[in-house]
């Protein structure tokens, strides 16, 4: 789809809006090792996976933020940052910028400030933020189901009816689990909901999905208080 | 007819600059560690010295090595950490397999955006500071976290804020701000172990052609790290990989896409599939196959194994050119010193076809998979609960 990059496109938002949002981006303290300013020479599009594929270009994101263009980059953080493949081959930039960089803080903001466009950007993505935060392993071998991934083929389906025999027939004794990569430690995954709470990740996640957030609350609260934590620090 | 002056071979040679570009990070921490605010946790000997990108010494641990294991390859390539261990137990090598480990949670980190630099630095010092406890020393299975604990080092020596920060929720856990002196990926001490190997190869693999992946978040990310050598490719591009296939006697075939990366993506992997889908079929194995015309290729990340294997179903069902089976160099690394295919290596969770590739080794897949399924047996009868590295052998 053809990117719009017209002034003014989301012009039931104010200007004023648009600058606190990209204030907020540069306010992260990775923003000016991200941004030394931008030759326009196109080399990071040259490396860029999502270039190829999608209207996309870090070159127009880097000169948006290096012109400190508020409106435009109010564009881009809604209409642009979630194609980023976030693989960094534009650190190869000539300005020792990291437009990937640039575009992590951009999602960043836009999740924390609930964008709508972030939201349906992460529709069907909350499974695996659960996961990640519940169990300290992303992936999982239970997530190998035929409906997930049906473009697999029925490789997956081979898999998911043999999974049970086929973990128990790893070697590494960690590995016997289905519900998550590897086996993790109760005190373990304990500290990691500590983690959570303590970095404010628990509130972005309300601030993107309560629904998800609810349940989060519910799963860590409860292994927090069988270890003796109260949230209240 | 303009006349070019031919240049004698010596001076064609490349060389690095004196200064390197970049700053040390080395030094960085030993200051930090002199004035109390971070313990380092240092490479513990033996170990085998290797060059990164712009002539800096790395120092490889070849034992005492705490496995900071990959979502991806545990979840779905279980063969990928399964032969990294095999290859240590082979080589009479102590290592430790941990349950006090996480995640990096990077692949949400770079997907979703929900979380932010204290988190991701508080994951990552958790991790290493369980490691310290041990007394092992954290090598990194994954591309990514490696790429992202090298990230989060940076930002920790820069950011005093982001220091005080993570030493405070350490401190809230009972542990210290702990940062070892490398970061290692598992695939640099295969590349430092290589001649190990290669000595105790009993597969021949001369007659095999591959190609190369390197991952973008090994060689891209805070590139300084990375292995290179003037052996290989003039220094001009990693050496991770194509150092270990080549002493593997294997011929590594290169093809222009070589720098590009896999499409994985990380959210476009999960909820975005059709350009993973594209990306690794067009412009990776599209590629490898017309112009290097490989027995497989290999690559030493989770997502890019994942994203060019998977990605070839749909690919041929769009009549593109593809079929080529797709490995890790873990898994390489101990095919060619005898593993089994299924009970080491777990070809079986691998999509596109790798028999002929195993044919091609001289290896009866068929019998191959009858060995395998005769182990299982055993716990489908319930005569056992698990196999065991006994089984293996
Ligand atoms: S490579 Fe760097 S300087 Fe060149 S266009 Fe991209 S961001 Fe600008
Ligand atoms: S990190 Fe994003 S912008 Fe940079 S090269 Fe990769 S896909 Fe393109």
């Amino acid at each position: 789809m053809a990117l719009d990059l017209s002034y003014n496109k989301y012009a039931d938002v104010t200007l004023d809006e648009k600058e606190r949002l990209f204030d907020e981006v540069k306010a992260d303290l990775r923003y000016h090792h991200a941004l030394y300013g931008c030759y326009e020479c196109g080399i990071c599009v040259a490396a860029c996976p999502s270039a190829r594929f999608y209207d996309f270009s870090p070159r127009v994101i880097a000169q948006a933020a290096a012109r400190e263009d508020a409106d435009l980059i109010y564009t881009l953080m809604n209409d642009s940052v979630w194609d980023c493949s976030q693989c960094f081959s534009c650190d190869r930039c000539p300005r020792h910028n990291s437009p990937g960089m640039l575009i992590t803080i951009m999602r960043e903001v836009a999740v924390n400030n609930g964008l709508q466009t972030a939201r349906k950007a992460l529709e069907g993505y909350g499974r695996i933020i659960y996961k990640i935060m519940s169990t300290g392993t992303q992936v999982s071998p239970d997530m190998l189901q035929p409906n997930a991934f049906p473009d697999w083929g029925g490789h997956v389906h081979e898999i998911s009816e043999n999974l049970d025999i086929w973990r128990r027939a790893l070697p590494p004794e960690t590995l016997h689990t289905t519900e998550t990569g590897w086996a993790v430690d109760d005190k373990t995954i304990i500290e990691l909901y500590l983690i959570w709470h303590m970095t404010g990740v628990m509130n972005m996640i309300e601030e993107i999905d309560s629904g998800l957030h609810m349940i989060l609350v519910d799963v860590m609260e409860e292994k927090l208080e069988e270890a003796g934590y109260d949230l209240s620090f | 007819m303009i006349h070019l002056p031919v240049i004698s071979a010596k001076d064609r040679e490349f060389h690095l600059p004196d200064e390197p570009p970049t700053e040390d990070h080395h030094e960085a921490l030993e200051e930090l560690e002199r004035e109390g605010e971070i313990i380092i946790q240092r490479i513990p000997e033996p170990y085998i010295e290797v060059q990164t990108k712009f002539g800096r010494t790395k120092k490889i641990p070849v034992q005492k090595t705490w496995h900071h294991k990959s979502c991806g390859q545990c979840g779905h390539i279980p063969g990928y950490s399964t032969s990294i261990f095999w290859l240590n137990r082979q080589l009479g090598l102590d290592y430790l397999d941990p349950k006090d480990q996480t995640s990096c949670t990077a692949w949400n980190y770079y997907a979703s955006a929900t979380s932010n630099p204290a988190a991701q630095a508080a994951v990552a010092i958790r991790n290493f500071a369980a490691a310290f406890e041990t007394g092992y020393f954290p090598i990194i299975h994954c591309g990514t976290s490696f790429g992202h604990y090298k990230e989060v080092r940076q930002s920790l020596i820069h950011y005093p804020e982001l220091r005080k920060q993570v030493r405070d929720i350490m401190a809230k856990l009972g542990k210290k701000l702990v940062i070892p002196e490398e970061i290692v990926h598992y695939s640099e001490w295969v590349y430092a172990l290589r001649d190990r190997i290669a000595e105790r190869q009993v597969v021949d693999m001369s007659h095999i052609t591959a190609t190369v992946h390197p991952a973008c978040h090994y060689h891209k990310l805070i590139e300084e790290d990375a292995i290179y050598t003037p052996e290989i490719y003039g220094a001009q591009r990693t050496a991770v990989i194509t150092g270990v296939l080549q002493k593997l006697g294997i011929n590594v075939a290169d093809y222009s896409t070589w720098f590009d990366c896999c499409g994985f993506g990380f959210r476009h992997i999960l909820v975005s599939r059709d350009f993973s889908r594209s990306f690794a079929v067009q412009r990776k194995i599209e590629v490898m196959m017309e112009e290097a015309h490989p027995d497989l290729t290999v690559t030493h990340d989770t997502g890019c194994v994942t994203t060019l294997d998977q990605s070839q179903f749909a690919g041929k069902a769009h009549g593109k050119k593809v079929g080529l089976p797709v490995l890790a160099d873990s898994q390489v690394a101990a095919l060619a010193m005898g593993a089994h295919p299924y009970k080491v290596l777990q070809m079986h969770w691998h999509n596109t076809d790798n028999k002929p590739f195993l044919e091609k080794l001289g290896l009866d897949p068929e019998q191959k998979w009858r060995e395998f399924e005769e182990a299982v047996a055993k716990l489908k009868d319930g005569s056992k609960k698990y196999l065991t590295w006994e089984d293996t052998d």
